[in-house]
């Protein structure tokens, strides 16, 4: 099916009226930002972005493309695992207590325009927070009230190394619907595709509710031009990984590239929090004055603070060096055996948000080469 | 997402919310350790293995991996022996008979002494190493005549440290060798004085048979292996429970990882054949 | 009890000895026996001796007006005590307190090192063995000294540090 752009704004009423609040990217401050979408005015029209080590800037193209820019600082983490998060409320009276569980009661979210990367990123985190021996409930619930509308990139660049990681930028699976934009002599269109039941039972309201020509059957001239962005996207990558026998980063815990990243990083987390497969939590005990209302919450956390690895007196990874060293080797290594997959997905957030312009990609690059 | 909810391997469960107990009992060990004993206000008991731990809640102040120091086997109150070291555990050595505190759990692997069947077994203690060992060490008085000689080599600071010592007597009238030993000692103190790793070459026990179970602040854990593995026992027979920073004990809140292990979920007990190269790297 | 010359060359410390080295060595020894309470050696004195120890027990302690009296080592059945007849000024630097009813084979310290400084060879053999004991009694109070087991907070372990520098005994065990 192919969707004109009077189409796609049908997508968003069908979802908004199927009860989906419909959230996607807008500028906001010079970035792109997730919003609650209304309309495709609020999307980015012919805004790209130029991402670099340590660099972020909007372009504009002045043309009718709503999605040309590639990932903004969010990703799709902070809807569906909250930075802070009730885990229970408790009361006293005397030296009895009461203790209940927070209730989650989860927006439907429709999520318009995720990028391979973040599919790929949500998987991930399915994995980690929703099929092992515990699961993280609440993330469960807030996943299965999702809806995701995936998008092949038409312009990666700068940091994306998506290609290394094999985690796009066509997305495979793990999608309600799949779009991809088209800009051609043909006009501005979007192709569009169901991944779930879910997804067609949507495809086929927009079919029933068309008036005019917003939603067109796809023809093969539209499924040619589509691969076509997908193959482009996939050799314009700014970065690249080579992932094999990457767990030999383990027999380099001594090399001395680490402290030389160290002498740059600030140990700010920002990589971390940008990332979107970083799962990490600490737990915040709340109490009022009297100390008979108490809550337990549960918040984002890094493995670069001093607190993070605190034991009897002091941090077991007090350097730097260490920090540096325990978060690239679990994201690239160590994830491996623990996940089955890298952790890593080739978004390149962490590159492009880091204020001392480290690179993983250039640092785990070098240690594995065998240059200093 | 009909897929996700297929792939569900566990139920989501309240493994985030502590279950209420009672402070039944509590005794002052040392200067500063402490024994809570533990009844679960809904009645139900919590059933561990030895060589487990809880996440116990001082409520308002926050939540602590403790291991837990009682029988496995024995009915009776859940006891966890507590050094009072920081902010929770200070807010835990405060409270008195009637409170309420919370508690998950429980966690983490067990000792499995009972792989020491047939063979002798050796238990080193480092300070309050001794209490996660205590649960296994009474596990295998339970069953005394499965297991060949059973020993037990406590070192700990000074003698005003020593925890258990009328149960230690009494363990020895019931066929254990124990070597006690401490760091410094006053003029009355006629024990031993000098590092317990220094004991494994004294104590009577073939390393060929041995099921070596270690407990202390890790550098004494390495050196006591090295001593054990010296004398001939097994490095995949001698077990060590080794500590990280915890804030879920459950393998989602991602602090207690050692490289590919997570400390809750494939430890506390490890075998000290699999993580001799870790211990090696500093600050990992 | 079997006599010096029958004990000694079971001993893991000297049954490395040649059987002349050894015999030089048995022939500046004697049997001493301690009560329980009573002193090998004081601080401060003359150290032409050393010790096996048998059996029992050996404390070695110092005493300070604040610390009281600390035992910073034992020596059990088997164990080696005492090197300050190696190192001049040949001086005791710890007390050493029977702590039961404890047999020792006593060595003439004064003796063997005349011997040694007529015969390296024989020098060299103690000497050997000597260091072996020390660098493990050495490593041992190395650990001690990092105080596992202590609250980081507690302020008496700086004033226990100079009581852990060097102790007299060897802990090279029958194994």
């Amino acid at each position: 099916m192919v969707l004109r752009p009077p189409g796609l704004q049908l997508l968003i009423d069908v979802l908004r009226e199927g009860g989906w609040t419909v959230v996607g990217p807008t500028v906001r401050d010079g970035v792109v930002v997730h919003a609650e979408i209304e309309s495709l005015d609020q999307l980015p029209r012919g805004v790209g972005d130029v991402q670099d080590a340590g660099s972020y800037r909007l372009s504009q193209h002045g043309d009718e493309a709503l999605f040309r820019y590639v990932v903004g600082p969010q990703g799709w983490k902070s809807l569906l695992f909250p930075s802070r998060e009730l885990l229970w409320s408790g009361r006293r009276t005397g030296t009895e207590m009461e203790v209940e569980p927070a209730e989650v009661d989860p927006p439907r979210l429709a999520l318009l325009g995720v990028r391979s990367c973040d599919l790929h990123a949500l998987a991930i985190h399915d994995t980690v927070l929703a099929e092992r021996a515990v699961v993280d409930a609440a993330y469960v619930s807030r996943r299965e009230n999702t809806f995701v509308i995936a998008l092949t990139c038409s312009d990666p660049g700068g940091t994306c190394f998506c290609v290394s990681m094999g985690t796009g930028p066509v997305p495979d699976k793990g999608f309600d619907l799949a779009l991809t934009e088209l800009l051609d002599q043909d006009g501005h269109r979007f192709l569009i595709s169901a991944g779930t039941s879910r997804g067609e039972d949507v495809l086929d309201e927009l079919a029933t509710r068309a008036t005019g020509d917003e939603v067109l059957r796809a023809a093969r001239a539209d499924r040619d031009a589509a691969r076509k962005v997908g193959k482009t996207a996939a050799g314009r990558m700014g970065r690249s990984l080579d992932t094999d026998g990457i767990r030999d980063l383990y027999a380099n815990a001594e090399h001395p590239r680490w402290e030389e990243v160290a002498s740059r990083c600030l140990a700010c987390t920002n990589c971390t929090l940008v990332c979107p497969t970083c799962f990490c939590t600490s737990v915040e005990d709340a109490s009022d004055l009297s100390g008979t209302q108490t809550q337990r919450w549960r918040l984002w956390d890094s493995c670069f603070t001093n607190d993070y690895s605190y034991l009897h007196g002091g941090s077991v990874r007090s350097s730097t060096s260490s920090r540096y060293r325990q978060w690239a080797t679990h994201k690239l290594a160590s994830w491996v055996d623990q996940f089955g997959t890298s952790g890593c997905v080739g978004c390149g957030r962490c590159i492009t948000w880091c204020p001392a312009a480290i690179d993983i990609t250039a640092e785990v690059g070098a240690i594995r080469s065998g240059k200093g | 997402m009909t897929h996700l909810a297929d792939r569900l391997s566990g139920q989501p469960s309240g493994a985030m919310i502590p279950r209420l107990f009672r402070v039944a009992d509590r005794r002052q060990d040392t200067s500063d350790t402490f024994t809570m004993m533990l009844e679960p206000t809904d009645g139900v008991s919590l059933d561990f293995i030895p060589g487990q731990f809880t996440m116990l809640s001082a409520f308002g102040v926050g939540e602590v991996p403790i291991s837990v120091s009682g029988s496995a086997i024995e009915e009776g109150p859940l006891q966890h022996t507590i050094r009072d070291v920081g902010a929770v555990t200070h807010a835990l050595s405060r409270t008195a008979v009637g409170d309420v505190v919370g508690v998950r759990g429980p966690y983490g692997t067990g000792w499995n002494v009972g792989d020491a069947d047939g063979g002798d077994v050796v238990f080193v203690a480092g300070g309050i190493g001794l209490a996660p060992l205590r649960p296994a060490v009474l596990e295998v008085l339970h069953h005394r005549q499965r297991y060949g000689q059973v020993v037990l080599l406590y070192g700990t600071r000074s003698p005003e440290d020593l925890l258990f010592t009328a149960e230690l007597k009494r363990w020895e009238n019931l066929g254990v060798q124990v070597l006690v030993t401490v760091d410094y000692g006053t003029e009355s103190w006629n024990g031993r004085v000098g590092l317990v790793t220094t004991l494994v070459a004294r104590a009577g026990f073939d390393p060929r048979s041995t099921v070596a179970i270690v407990c202390g602040p890790e550098i004494m854990m390495r050196y006591a292996a090295g001593a054990l593995i010296e004398r001939g026992v097994r490095p995949d027979r001698v077990r060590v429970s080794l500590e990280r920073n915890m804030r879920c004990g459950v393998g989602l809140c991602g602090h207690c990882q050692y490289r590919e292990l997570f400390v809750c979920l494939d430890g506390p007990v490890l075998p000290f054949d699999q993580v001799t190269g870790l211990l090696g790297v500093r600050e990992l | 009890m079997r006599t010096i010359e029958h004990y000694l060359p079971d001993h893991p410390f000297f049954a490395k000895l040649d059987p002349e080295a050894l015999a030089v060595v048995a022939g500046c020894a004697t049997n001493v026996s301690f009560a329980p309470g009573e002193f090998l050696f004081r601080e401060g004195q003359p150290a032409n001796q050393f010790f096996v120890i048998r059996r029992g027990r050996v404390a070695l302690q110092v005493h300070g007006p604040s610390a009281g009296t600390v035992v910073v080592d034992t020596a059990d059945a088997g164990d080696v005590l005492g090197w300050s007849w190696l190192v001049p000024p040949y001086v005791w630097l710890f007390d050493a307190r029977a702590a039961e009813r404890t047999g020792a084979v006593s060595f003439d310290g004064a003796c063997l090192r005349g011997k040694c400084e007529e015969d390296p060879h024989l020098g060299y053999e103690l000497m050997k063995l000597v260091t072996q004991v020390m660098f493990s009694r050495l490593v041992a109070a190395r650990v001690r000294l990092l105080d596992l087991y202590g609250n980081k907070e507690t302020a008496d372990a700086g004033a226990l540090y100079a009581a852990a520098i060097a102790s007299g005994t060897s802990h090279d065990s029958p194994g």
